[in-house]
């Protein structure tokens, strides 16, 4: 059964991809009742940056873990750049319409980035440096846990912290739960909802990023498309941990990545995307608020 | 009749008077001039997504047979003129690319696919619009089972799925045997059946047969299961990019397994995706570059003139044979019809490809040597080369 | 005047129409190269299915991203049908589209019953939910060739077969949605909980407008794998659903007439735009974001094509 501690480690090293992924839809649907279909793509935005930041600055050529960090953080600044762009031009305009136009603008969004991506691209699969060379770092219960998967782990844990953080232990996050809870009261409090909701894009924008580039790293194969079906995972896994709510999202993301690899493993591969959508109608028809969300009624 | 009532109505007027106003645009734009002076052959292939170096690889080797044709006079008197479509390495596409190639290029026979899936998608088009279609590298059966204007340039996986099947038992020694399929390419399915009918007559045990899909990126999953069973060797009978990442991910588990394969391991990107992890590996291929035989160097030689310098794979030989091939069964058939081609086509017997002494079968696929390589310094090595009915 | 000559009278132009069309067909069939008309049917195909979708989003506001999943369904079904029946003639053909239009309408009701109490976003992702399960589905169902399509589907429906199709779903659904008893679903778009508390059964008009969107969708699929002759999953993903959404938000949500040419324009355009094939989706989605911006309410604004001009305000 050493097989089942290897396949953990295996599942938990997407889950915590998705967590990260899951993070960035949680944070916006709280403060705009938004699902940001865009948001897999931003993701993906993230590894092809960190792709073309690793040549560009020559890491690719001198492989160093440094290197990988500088590059994450760099792409992270530029998804949150991008993240507050999208925000800005396609969802502010949209606020006062009904859901449905803001839901499609998602899409088209969502469609730009991936297109787009393979007109600028290129849709031919690229291959991300190996900026830190694969080896074993530790034996556990008879899984190899190699250092790659020992980085997403500590940053993705790192990550978390800082955001619980920010989000508890600052006034910013606080304006930001404030936001979430009802907006106009919010804005009636003096909090400039704009900036808020600009920031909210920004920080779930640089998650994705992150979550992209370790990505890049551990499976090399990234191109344009690579966003769409992540995405689609990463938020159903924010539905079924209760939308906006945060430790919610990275359980939902860690079950998301477990489940996956053990239907996988010991079902068929090809039902492995399935997975997602059934734990999604599972949970949209049984306890729509998740294992953590709250109920709330409808105001007529 | 009452106006407001019409205008009411209008919908219907409109929906007509819109349908016939496009009708007629694309009447207008119809026209569409029959040329006659050149002779038109197709091409279809992946020139981009997963598989991109199949369709780009045979797309140079036909662009060299084209040169050297029209070089000598192109055929029957007339220049020649491949139009080539890309189907992005998806099935659905090849159906649009080859209807296009048939219905508004008018072309007089098609040369493609390596994929077999792509080539099966594509070839019920071709037969039911009476279009020779000669397949480079396509070595699932099937393929040509479609119809007697269907043709292929290779040999058929039941011979590669049995010839490595051969190899691993009694050269390699392997008793303990995993197999990794992509189940979502014709090729891959074929190929495990019948390396596994082979294997399991030669005494050797499957101890483990897990799946992908191609464009899969994760296969730990799929790893960690082969890794408990302990295997000798590992047949992956798949496309190169997940071939590679797969031998990637293994090594990273601790699964230090030869791998095995097929031709579909054969493309430059292979080693560089692969890097270390593909060391080792033998495969079954249409051709090794290592092969003396002089028409084999004289197409190195131009191949390297024409492309800077890049060692052509085997798809690039076939190719190039395919295109040759097409080009001489017209000139024997002395005429651009699709009934005359293939009966040339048929007739082909002896002919001189660079990746062997080529003759169509009455199943209208080549009886040709395959040949083992394998990935040593990240080059593919020869090995040893087994002629058809060992 | 009689109910019989003022049936007559209402319907003649319909009548003059399909007459139309049918003549239209036998004759471009001999004029046009087959490449073109190949479009025609392609345009008649994404007409039913635009409509189809404009009854479940645009009339009855349930937004559904899963209309590919019904596609694929009675594409599936009814190609099934005539392969696994050894059926080739012309006459198989209804037979097999009602097999397809049939499947998906039970799809339809398995879908509609269990979403009737998820609103909006919710909606719309357990929507796309069901699209892609049903998609890994057929997938995996060897059967019909699993990850590997299925072909050698009887070539049977051409621009008659399609355009009468159409005719029939844009008549069908109008006749549906414009009777007295049609104006439910509108309210049901307007605001659900008021139309309840005015006596609507909002569960019936609901799942009425999923089966019957379904069961048209699923017929175009019958009527795509009899035209095409090969099917792959590939075709029915997220993305074909969105190309109709954006068809049905182009035409305008709730405007039948006006997503018909929306139908028709954005199936020409990829064409025109062939050239520059990589260019062609993003343009799509700098479409479909720009008509968000500046008009939402789409070409037609609501409102069906009428001799009137079209006006800003949005109907209803």
């Amino acid at each position: 059964m050493d097989q089942l501690a290897q396949q953990l480690v295996n599942g938990l090293a997407w889950g915590s991809i998705y967590a990260l992924i899951a993070l960035g839809y949680t944070m916006v649907y709280g403060v705009l009742r938004l699902i940001n279909f865009a948001h897999g793509d931003v993701y993906m935005v993230g590894a092809m940056s960190a792709f073309y930041l690793a040549h560009a600055l020559g890491f690719a050529a001198a492989p160093s873990l440094p290197g990988f960090v500088i590059v994450m953080a760099l792409s992270m600044v530029v998804c949150a750049l991008l993240g507050a762009l999208i925000e800005r031009a396609a969802y502010r305009p949209l606020r006062r319409q009904p859901r449905w136009a803001m839901l499609t603008t998602a899409i088209g969004v969502s469609m730009l980035l991936e297109f787009g991506g393979q007109a600028v691209f290129g849709a031919d699969p690229k291959f991300f440096p190996q900026l830190i060379e694969s080896a074993p770092a530790f034996r556990i219960a008879g899984a190899v846990v190699t250092n790659i998967d020992l980085l997403i782990f500590t940053v993705s844990l790192l990550l978390m912290l800082g955001l619980r953080w920010f989000v508890y232990r600052t006034r910013a996050g606080m304006a930001l739960r404030a936001v979430s809870v009802n907006v106009d009261a919010a804005a009636l409090m003096g909090i400039n909802v704009d900036t808020i909701i600009a920031m909210t894009f920004m920080i779930g924008s640089a998650l994705a990023a992150a979550a992209g580039a370790m990505v890049g790293l551990r499976n090399p194969k990234i191109e344009p498309l690579m966003g769409l079906m992540p995405g689609i995972k990463a938020f159903v896994a924010a539905v079924l941990g209760g939308i906006g709510n945060f430790p919610g999202a990275v359980a939902g993301g860690l079950l998301m990545g477990v489940s996956e690899t053990l239907v996988a493993a010991y079902i068929s591969s090809t039902y492995r995307d399935a997975v997602a959508f059934v734990i999604l109608i599972a949970v949209l028809l049984v306890r729509p608020t998740g294992l953590f969300g709250s109920v709330t009624v409808e105001k007529v | 009749m009452n106006l407001v009532w019409l205008r009411r109505r209008g919908f219907r007027l409109g929906k007509a008077v819109g349908g016939i106003a496009v009708a007629a645009a694309l009447v207008l734009l119809a026209g569409c001039q029959q040329r006659t002076d050149e002779i038109r052959i197709g091409e279809f292939g992946s020139m981009t997504g997963g598989t991109a170096t199949f369709g780009i690889s045979t797309h140079e080797g036909i662009m060299l047979a084209l040169d050297e044709i029209n070089g000598a006079g192109g055929l029957l008197g007339k220049p020649v003129r491949v139009i080539s479509e890309d189907n992005q390495s998806k099935p659905e596409e090849s159906v649009t690319a080859v209807l296009k190639l048939i219905k508004q290029n008018e072309v007089v026979a098609v040369v493609g696919e390596v994929a077999s899936s792509r080539s099966l998608a594509a070839a019920p088009q071709c037969q039911s619009n009476h279009i020779p279609m000669l397949s480079p590298a396509s070595t699932n059966p099937k393929v040509t089972e479609v119809g007697d204007y269907i043709f292929r340039a290779c040999f058929i996986d039941p011979f590669q799925g049995s010839t490595m099947a051969r190899f691993a038992v009694e050269r390699l020694h392997a008793k303990r045997i995993a197999i990794l399929t992509d189940t979502k390419n014709d090729y891959s399915v074929g190929l495990t059946q019948f390396f596994k009918t082979t294997a399991k007559q030669l005494g050797a045990e499957i101890v483990a047969e897990e799946s992908y899909g191609e464009g899969d990126i994760e296969f730990k999953a799929q790893l960690t299961v082969i890794k408990a069973t302990n295997p000798d060797v590992v047949y992956t009978p798949g496309y190169y990019t997940e071939c590679a990442l797969i031998a990637r991910q293994a090594r990273e588990l601790g699964l230090d397994a030869t791998f095995l394969g097929g031709d579909g391991w054969d493309s430059p990107k292979t080693v560089e995706i692969g890097g270390k992890a593909v060391e080792g590996t033998y495969i079954t291929n249409h051709y090794s570059p290592e092969d003396q035989r002089p028409e084999v160097q004289k197409f190195l030689a131009d191949y390297r003139a024409k492309y800077k310098g890049k060692t052509p794979d085997a798809m690039a030989v076939l190719g190039y044979d395919a295109m040759k091939m097409m080009a001489d069964a017209i000139t024997r058939a002395g005429s651009t019809e699709g009934e005359k081609i293939r009966d040339a086509l048929a007739a082909t017997q002896n002919f001189s490809g660079v990746s062997g002494r080529i003759t169509m079968d009455p199943q209208r696929n080549a009886k040709k040597d395959i040949v083992v390589l394998q990935i040593r310094d990240g080059q593919f090595r020869f090995v040893e080369s087994i002629p058809p009915d060992a | 005047m009689s109910g019989l000559a003022f049936m007559v009278r209402r319907n003649a132009p319909l009548a003059l129409v399909l007459v139309g069309l049918g003549l239209l067909g036998v004759g471009l069939d001999r004029w046009l190269n087959a490449y073109y008309l190949q479009i025609v049917v392609l345009i008649g195909i994404n007409i039913i299915l635009a409509v189809s979708l404009n009854l479940i989003n645009g009339i009855t506001g349930q937004f559904s991203l899963g209309h590919a999943g019904f596609l694929a369904i009675g594409a599936y079904v009814s190609a099934a049908t005539t392969r696994f029946a050894g059926l080739s003639s012309e006459a198989a053909l209804p037979v097999a589209l009602l097999a397809g239009g049939g499947a998906a309408a039970v799809a339809g009701l398995a879908v509609g019953i269990p979403t009737l109490r998820l609103r909006g976003d919710y909606l719309a992702i357990a929507t796309l939910g069901f699209g892609e399960i049903i998609r890994v589905v057929i997938l995996n169902t060897e059967a019909v060739g699993g990850a590997r399509g299925m072909g050698g589907i009887p070539i049977l429906a051409g621009f008659g077969s399609v355009y009468a199709c159409a005719a029939l779903c844009l008549v069908m659904i109008w006749r549906l949605v414009y009777s007295p008893r049609g104006t439910a679903f509108f309210a049901i778009r307007e605001d659900e909980v008021a139309a309840a508390a005015m006596g609507i059964d909002t569960t019936r008009y609901k799942i009425l407008a999923f089966t019957v969107g379904a069961f048209w969708a699923g017929l175009a699929g019958g009527l795509l794998a009899h035209f095409i002759g090969y099917l792959h999953t590939n075709s029915f993903t997220f993305l074909r659903s969105v190309e109709i959404v954006v068809m049905v938000v182009l035409g305008g949500l709730g405007s039948l007439t006006g997503c018909a040419l929306a139908a028709a324009i954005l199936t020409i355009l990829p064409e025109l735009l062939r050239f520059g094939a990589e260019y062609r989706m993003v343009i799509y989605s700098l479409l479909l974001i720009a008509i968000m911006l500046t008009r939402p309410s789409g070409l037609m604004g609501g409102r069906e094509i009428s001799w009137r001009s079209w006006s800003s305000t949005p109907a209803r």
